[in-house]
């Protein structure tokens, strides 16, 4: 079947104009000059013991440990959001995408007073956890909470574009085959936008490890409690700037091998390779 | 995602930086050789970059010295002490340095960027501060030992930090607190807000706070005093205007604005 | 089982009703934006009406009004054949099929069982393995109708389930849905008359939003009322047995032409079991090959030259036939005689001096004739 190959190659045209690489190389060196800059201030000689003492050691366990947990929490009340604001219609859906997405564009320093008036002691809900024992000011959890607040937008934008391409065919064919929603949400839509999944959590992970004023503003500063690796650079800039420096390398670094190992661009609707019966006789 | 929405932000940054820069140069070189003091003939644009707990007074002394100086504009930058040391050896357009404590003031002093000796101008101690309705019954330094009470101090390795710990160890009082801030805004924070039962601040931020928070002096035989320094940078092509403000901060009309706001004065 | 429906969905302005016996197919014909994809929705439960009811095998599927009812697609037993495949690209072949029967609450070997079951139905279990991107579409399309057959649907509808195929596969598919859609409740929606002609029991024909004629194929296509039916109708059709790569017909003898699709490619390659390779076929059903069985052969009139004497030498197709109608058909006047017609301009008409009653010879060339195994 000869006739089915040309239809299935992708064509090769490229329409970016030269210029286009210039200003993209000025943009690219804009982001990666100030990081050259950050390594070249690095003080190797001490670097180990710097990113080794106490803590240094505790603020990073504790960044991974919380953004890993804010991550979690992405994850269990965003795919939803995404999937209500991707596939239900109902009034005042716009107007909750653009509350969701606040978080992306409200200082952090705002979000972190924003949750301190809720969930502080004397806050809106915090008051009646209070009452019940429960106490969320100065704990990691708080910590967490912050996080998340700040790195939930950036799962529900990804998440909520890969299911609008993602395309409800599929799952209008899997229904007509018998299953239940829960069972087309399981089975079919979270594997198919697997990996717009997988790109917004790490995106979420990445935004949660540099997660600085919220925490800042909501949860304090204590050493192996809630100062993460961002509160521990700050302030070790008072007074050790090759400390800080070696901690922000650091930073860099995890967020780097975090990001290169699970990234990836957003990507079409995977395209059908060649049949490999087409080069049959 | 990220760098979307943070390019903006970085670039609107540096625009600024950049028309900063330029504002501060075009008035470069019009100082003049007056005398020290209220001279009408000193014109031009200081640029005094202060620790951030003087940003009311200072801006109040920036007024009082544009009145006695018609011809001369102050142009204020209020942070940490920390970031404004990192921010002149950068090379910022600094011509005066006002430094909430000595250890910063030291560190300009090390790169050679101080005209001169650096002069004590003001001086703070610390005080608790606790929610007006001072849920915890806090009467004296000891009931902060006390467990189950929220206490929120500096961080050792800022000066207010610094300080509370030498405090805490003249009184024999061993504090847990949940939380060591970054800065002296952030313990203050936490206790207006009645997230903290009590907090550890400068006197001058209780007053500042007004009746958001009560102050309760910590009654120490001898306090750790904090030393406010300033000097003018010795970069700075301004030195007469420079001076001249100094003058003004160490003289008694500075004396009176410090005062007012609880500093101590030498 | 027998499905009725009655139902307004005033935002495609559709308003049908429908009734498809037990075991019977029935084709759904129209043009463009007829509403005919609105009606398969409409039964698979993926369109709400806004008025009306359906019942299949005496369950409600819906019915407006207060109390309403509204089974969810997933509990109606109806089966959807798309024009794509939509195979779920993150499951196996195997796992797609067997999707259906799991979802249904089958074990997993059960399942599984009933999916190599229904691909060997579909001649493609030996494509169990693969994942949906390694098939070619006509190998899709069969995977995805094996999966639409495992459910046990009590109604199957087929949305064109031919179009998005290239000429060579379609044939094949169609042969295919012959032979399952024997004994079940089915509605077709197509373009090509021949689906019709070889898959369904009755046509409708739509027309914005409504059914404007109906009856069983043969009677529509002969007697053709609303114009669509009879653009339909234009097409000369001849059954009859095959024979080699032509069609012996009662009344015209052998009509010579081209084997439609992949038969064509077995016939040329010299041997039907080639064809069995390439296509993934087990050997029964590369039956169709020369020799006996059933066949139809079809070719547009505007492939027919009309001669007042039978042309010299050439190997073409030659009927003498008795005109019996002449009828203008946009610039080109429609020569009909009997069950054939033919398309030529005005000008030969009147050159040839065509009436009803004359005797004249329609001929084809053998490469204008596509023949099928019906």
């Amino acid at each position: 079947m000869p006739a089915l190959a040309p239809r299935n190659r992708p064509w090769q045209y490229q329409a970016v104009p030269r210029w286009v690489y210039v200003v993209a190389a000025a943009g690219a060196l804009f982001v990666l000059v100030p990081l050259v800059g950050m390594v070249a201030k690095v003080n190797w000689g001490k670097f180990i013991p710097l990113i080794t003492s106490p803590s240094s050691l505790d603020a990073l366990l504790l960044s991974l440990k919380t953004a890993s947990a804010s991550t979690a929490l992405c994850i269990i009340f965003g795919v939803p959001l995404a999937l209500v604001l991707a596939r239900a219609q109902f009034p005042g859906q716009r107007i909750l995408r653009a509350l969701i997405l606040l978080p992306l564009v409200v200082p952090p320093v705002v979000g972190g007073l924003a949750l301190l008036y809720t969930f502080g002691r004397e806050g809106l809900v915090g008051r009646s956890l209070t009452v019940l024992g429960i106490d969320i000011a100065f704990s990691t959890t708080a910590v967490v909470m912050a996080q998340a607040f700040v790195a939930l937008p950036f799962l529900v934008l990804s998440l909520e574009g890969t299911l609008r391409t993602a395309g409800q065919k599929y799952e209008a064919v899997a229904a007509t085959l018998g299953a239940r929603p829960s069972t087309v949400l399981r089975r079919i839509t979270v594997p198919l936008v697997l990996p717009g999944l997988l790109s917004g959590a790490v995106l979420s992970f990445a935004r949660s490890l540099g997660e600085f004023g919220a925490t800042l503003t909501f949860a304090g500063s204590l050493q192996g409690v809630t100062r993460t690796l961002p509160l521990e650079i700050y302030l070790q800039r008072e007074t050790d700037p090759d400390a800080a420096v070696a901690l922000s390398f650091l930073l860099i670094a995890v967020a780097v091998v975090v990001v290169a190992l699970t990234y990836r661009a957003p990507q079409q609707p995977a395209r059908v390779p060649e049949p490999t019966e087409a080069a049959a006789p | 995602m990220t760098r979307i929405f943070r390019k903006p932000a970085a670039a609107a940054a540096l625009l600024l930086t950049v028309s900063l820069a330029a504002c501060s140069g075009g008035a470069a070189g019009t100082g003049t050789t007056a005398a020290p003091g209220s001279t009408p003939g000193l014109s031009g644009t200081l640029t005094v970059f202060a620790a951030a707990s003087l940003k009311s007074t200072f801006t109040d002394l920036a007024t009082i010295f544009e009145k006695d100086n018609p011809r001369a504009k102050v142009a204020l930058s209020f942070d940490g002490s920390s970031t404004l040391v990192s921010q002149i050896t950068q090379g910022a357009p600094a011509d005066v340095f006002a430094s909430a404590d000595q250890a910063n003031m030291a560190k300009l002093s090390d790169a050679r960027l101080v005209e001169g000796t650096p002069a004590i101008f003001a001086t703070n101690i610390l005080t608790m501060v606790v929610p007006p309705d001072n849920p915890a019954h806090i009467k004296t330094f000891a009931d902060l030992a006390r467990p189950g009470v929220k206490v929120v101090v500096c961080a050792a390795q800022v000066p207010c930090g610094a300080a509370a710990k030498t405090d805490e160890a003249a009184a024999g009082v061993v504090v847990k607190p949940v939380s060591e801030e970054l800065n002296v805004t952030s313990v203050l924070g936490k206790v207006t807000s009645g997230e903290a039962d009590a907090g550890l601040v400068y006197v001058t931020d209780a007053a500042t706070a007004g009746d958001k928070v009560k102050a309760i002096p910590l009654k120490l035989a001898r306090p750790t005093v904090n030393k406010y320094p300033i000097a003018a940078v010795a970069t700075s092509q301004k030195q007469a205007l420079a001076k001249a403000f100094l003058t003004l901060v160490t003289g008694p009309a500075g004396r009176k604005v410090l005062r007012d706001a609880g500093f101590g004065t030498p | 089982m027998t499905l009725e429906v009655d139902a307004t969905v005033a935002g495609r302005r559709l308003d049908i009703s429908l009734r498809v016996g037990a075991a019977e197919t029935v084709a759904v014909m129209g043009p463009n934006g007829a509403g005919k994809s609105s009606v398969v929705q409409l039964l698979a439960g993926l369109l709400r009406p806004d008025a009306g009811h359906a019942t299949l095998g005496g369950r409600t599927l819906f019915r407006t009004g207060s109390p309403g009812q509204w089974l969810p697609p997933h509990a109606r037993g109806v089966g959807l054949l798309a024009q794509e495949p939509l195979l779920f690209p993150h499951l196996s072949v195997l796992d797609n099929v067997a999707f259906g029967p799991r979802s249904q609450g089958g074990s997993r070997a059960a399942a599984a069982a009933a999916a190599r079951h229904w691909l060997g139905a579909v001649d493609a279990l030996q494509l169990a393995g693969r994942k949906p991107g390694q098939l070619s579409g006509g190998q899709a399309q069969r995977v995805a109708l094996a999966r639409s057959l495992a459910t046990e649907p009590e109604l199957l509808l087929l949305d064109e389930p031919m179009a998005a195929l290239d000429i060579d596969t379609a044939p094949f598919l169609r042969s295919l849905l012959k032979r399952v859609l024997a004994g079940r409740s089915a509605v077709i929606v197509t373009h090509h008359v021949l689906d019709a002609l070889m898959l369904a029991d009755r046509i409708i024909v739509m027309d914005r939003g409504r059914i404007v004629e109906e009856g069983p194929t043969a009677a529509i296509l002969a007697h053709p009322r609303s114009g669509f039916a009879a653009s339909l109708a234009g097409l000369n059709v001849l059954t009859g047995s095959l024979s080699g790569t032509g069609v012996v017909t009662p009344d015209a003898g052998l009509v010579a032409g081209r084997l439609a699709g992949a038969f064509a490619d077995g016939a040329a390659g010299g041997g039907v079991a080639a064809v069995g390779r390439a296509q993934g076929l087990g050997p029964s059903y590369a039956a169709p090959g020369p020799g006996g069985a059933d066949g139809m052969a079809a070719f547009p009139p505007s492939a027919v030259s009309v001669f007042l004497a039978p042309p010299q030498g050439s190997p073409r197709n030659c009927f003498p036939v008795t005109v019996t109608e002449l009828e203008p058909l946009g610039d080109h006047i429609r020569v009909r005689a009997g069950r054939l017609a033919a398309d030529i301009s005005p000008a030969a008409t009147a050159e040839l001096r065509l009436a009803p009653g004359a005797r004249v010879f329609f001929v084809v060339k053998a490469a204008e004739v596509a023949i099928y195994p019906a």
